[in-house]
């Protein structure tokens, strides 16, 4: 029936999909549920990435130990796990802060004002793009287009996104997130 | 599901999907796409569920969360069948309103429906929004009539016909001579000829040969493809094991972003319904064609979506480019011969078999064949996804599809390509949509992504923030691109904060050239493109900074 299809569709983006993932744990990931993931992935060496993917998007960083449990269940030097998890920007090797700022400096937020944006977010949480604030409140990220050119310019914290936004504004976003 | 095991299973099949279907019964489809969700149309579509079941109208009425309707602008977008009432920037507290009056009583909401910014009129429904008008929505139009979960609702438009035509109507090579009499160009950026790619991969020698969707996107401003697969992924699918059955893959690929939950979920789902339907796995509708697909997720880096990088990355491996002596078509993944697509060319085939090549090549300009998906963006009035037929004049899409430039304001450029593409004045506005046109003006049309720049830009800042971007994305395997472009971003950071000196712009010419010549892929080979166009069309801009320092 269609009216269910679309409350599967609601329990499948869990109502906000793309909101509220910014729980925040300092502790690593436990042993078993990084071999859960590789599991599911068969133990594939080809899985490598998807796995650290995984891990990253659960965990939100990668702690050394799950680098070397990986190591470990999919026979890959350690090296090469470091490789890649050293090369991509999506992977971070440092904990990361309870919300996520992702600060949208593609092509067209870029015409649209993101240089204030931008700006006005580094004032006042204190932080450049790349780092955590000391109390782990917030994280700055900048990238590239989030496919929603007509929002622009935009930010995303913890998952929301605040579109059609002025420099002024970026406080009162801000303040909602403890 | 019962697995299908003839085409006279599935066209069964799909009669009875159709009869059991009321085509007179309401639906309210919600778009789902990226930027109505980030309009929050979550709440929008649990307000309608929730108003519909307080209204006990559960069985009267279908609700849709479906793919991207295209006009981001104005979204979130909800479309009312079966008389295709459109309303744009609806909330949830409209909700009860369009339930009671339009669902059931069968009123138009005035304040709900489109109206025109310049002339004041007002358009009831999706044809007759000037949005709308000038587009030919072949790939993108079964969007808001979909729900891209339900491969049901795939199959009762039409779905999976032209692979039942292919596989029982057709041999692989009458397949190939349609695509190539079709002309189909690749979408993805380079315009190459897929019927020609086709050959390369189902000649080369070797058994096991693979397909790809190449759904990675990374270009600022490029957000079609991402709508066209989440709205309809099978689309995409039924083009890809079109591809294998013609090249002989028993292996497909699918590389897409990680960045997307619907976007994953959406194709997840789509092939395990396939498999469930015997459209996709061994024996596929009994005809003897094995096919796998598998689903790799980039992370978010730019060169991971060139052809090589992409291929390395499947392998488990860092998406470095490789020298391309030997071609991915004839030595890809694991040194097997390669056939990479990229979403809109895969969602291109089903059609071209359907509806025949003649038809297909009546649309469009003499070598540029079929429609072009666009995402507009930058300083225009309505950003979006378009799909025009190529052809199409640039001014036909800034003006009478994108409604002009905000606030006012006068058009200064346009830019195709993202990072390695390139801008073009004002003045060539009339120049068609075509890929051989655009590329000899210096602004390949590249994946799609149409920039579009007011008055108040500044070319030297865009040329600049398009080489930080690359600067930025070099893999760092080869010295040329990795210094060339860091250098050329010195210099071009000095020219526009007016400390440039003299010989500075024949400095940026010489290292372009080499930075071209020398460069592994195609990031650092076009690097400089929109530097060269820029100073092609601007260059009186370059010299006032110039004069400055």
């Amino acid at each position: 029936m269609q009216t269910g299809s679309a409350l599967h569709w609601l329990k499948m983006t869990g109502g906000p999909a793309i909101r509220g993932r910014s729980q925040f744990r300092e502790a690593s990931m436990d042993k078993t549920r990084i071999d859960e993931i590789i599991d599911r992935h068969q133990g594939k060496v080809s899985s490598l990435i998807q796995v650290l993917l995984e891990i990253q998007s659960e965990n939100h960083w990668l702690p050394k130990e799950a680098l070397q449990r990986v190591s470990e269940k999919l026979q890959v030097p350690l090296t090469r796990v470091r490789h890649i998890a050293t090369f991509y920007k999506t992977f971070s090797l440092t904990p990361k802060g309870r919300h996520e700022i992702h600060v949208c400096t593609g092509s067209s937020c870029h015409v649209r004002g993101a240089t204030e944006i931008l700006e006005r977010v580094q004032e006042h949480v204190g932080i450049r793009p790349g780092q955590t604030s000391p109390d782990f409140r917030f994280s700055l990220e900048t990238g590239s287009c989030q496919g929603s050119c007509s929002l622009g310019p935009e930010m995303v914290v913890a998952g929301n996104h605040h579109g059609k936004l002025k420099a002024g504004d970026v406080e009162a976003v801000l303040k909602d997130y403890k | 599901m019962p697995r299908l095991n003839s085409a006279f299973e599935l066209e069964k099949l799909r009669k009875d999907i159709v009869a059991q279907r009321d085509s007179l019964k309401p639906c309210i489809a919600i778009c789902a796409g990226t930027t109505c969700l980030a309009y929050g149309n979550d709440r929008l579509v649990r307000a309608f569920v929730q108003e519909v079941k307080k209204q006990s109208l559960e069985a009267q009425v279908d609700i849709k969360a479906t793919g991207c309707h295209g006009f981001c602008e104005k979204g979130p977008h909800v479309v009312i069948y079966p008389e295709e009432i459109c309303y744009v920037e609806v909330t949830p507290q409209d909700v009860p309103e369009i339930v009671a009056q339009t669902v059931k009583a069968k009123k138009v909401i005035d304040r709900l429906i489109y109206t025109d910014p310049q002339t004041g009129e007002k358009a009831v429904h999706q044809s007759e929004i000037p949005f709308y008008q000038r587009q030919m929505r072949l790939i993108m139009g079964n969007n808001s009539k979909i729900d891209p979960q339900s491969i049901d609702d795939y199959l009762a438009c039409g779905g999976y016909s032209a692979l039942v035509k292919a596989l029982f109507e057709m041999s692989p090579e009458q397949v190939l001579a349609e695509i190539k009499k079709a002309n189909l160009r690749g979408r993805g950026g380079g315009g190459f000829p897929a019927g020609l790619k086709w050959e390369t991969t189902r000649n080369a020698p070797g058994k096991e040969k693979y397909v790809i969707v190449n759904g990675h996107e990374g270009e600022p401003g490029a957000f079609m493809d991402r709508a066209l697969f989440t709205g309809n992924p099978h689309s995409v699918l039924e083009g890809l094991i079109i591809g294998a059955y013609t090249i002989g893959a028993q292996q497909g690929f699918i590389y897409t972003r990680h960045d997307s939950p619907q976007l994953k979920d959406n194709i997840a789902r789509a092939l395990t319904q396939a498999e469930e339907y015997g459209l996709l796995g061994d024996n596929i509708l009994g005809s003897g064609f094995n096919f796998h697909v598998e689903v790799h997720i980039d992370i978010g880096i730019f060169v991971s979506g060139e052809s090589s990088a992409l291929m390395r990355s499947i392998e488990g491996k860092i998406p470095e480019p490789r020298p391309k002596y030997i071609r991915t078509s004839v030595s890809g993944i694991w040194e097997r011969p390669s056939n990479l697509n990229n979403v809109e060319t895969w969602a291109n085939v089903p059609q071209i078999i359907s509806r025949g090549s003649q038809w297909y090549a009546s649309i469009g300009t003499q070598k540029s064949k079929g429609t072009k998906l666009i995402s507009l963006s930058g300083n225009i009035v309505n950003a979006g996804v378009i799909e025009v037929p190529l052809g199409t004049s640039l001014r036909t899409i800034v003006y009478d599809i994108g409604g002009g430039i905000p606030n006012g304001k006068k058009l200064k450029a346009v830019h195709f390509g993202g990072p390695m593409g390139g801008s073009l004045p004002a003045s060539l506005l009339d120049t068609p949509l075509d890929f051989d046109e655009l590329a000899q003006l210096g602004a390949p049309l590249g994946a799609g992504g149409m920039f579009v720049m007011d008055e108040d830009a500044n070319m030297v800042s865009v040329a600049r923030f398009f080489l930080q971007f690359l600067a930025d994305e070099s893999c760092g395997k080869c010295v040329p691109c990795r210094e060339g472009t860091r250098q050329m971003l010195k210099i071009l950071t000095n020219i526009s904060e007016g400390k440039g000196r003299q010989g500075d712009i024949e400095l940026l010419e010489e290292l372009s050239q080499v930075t071209q010549a020398a460069s592994l892929c195609a990031l650092g080979r076009t690097a400089a493109d929109p530097l060269l166009s820029t100073l092609r069309y601007f260059r009186d801009e370059y010299e006032a900074k110039m004069a400055t320092s």
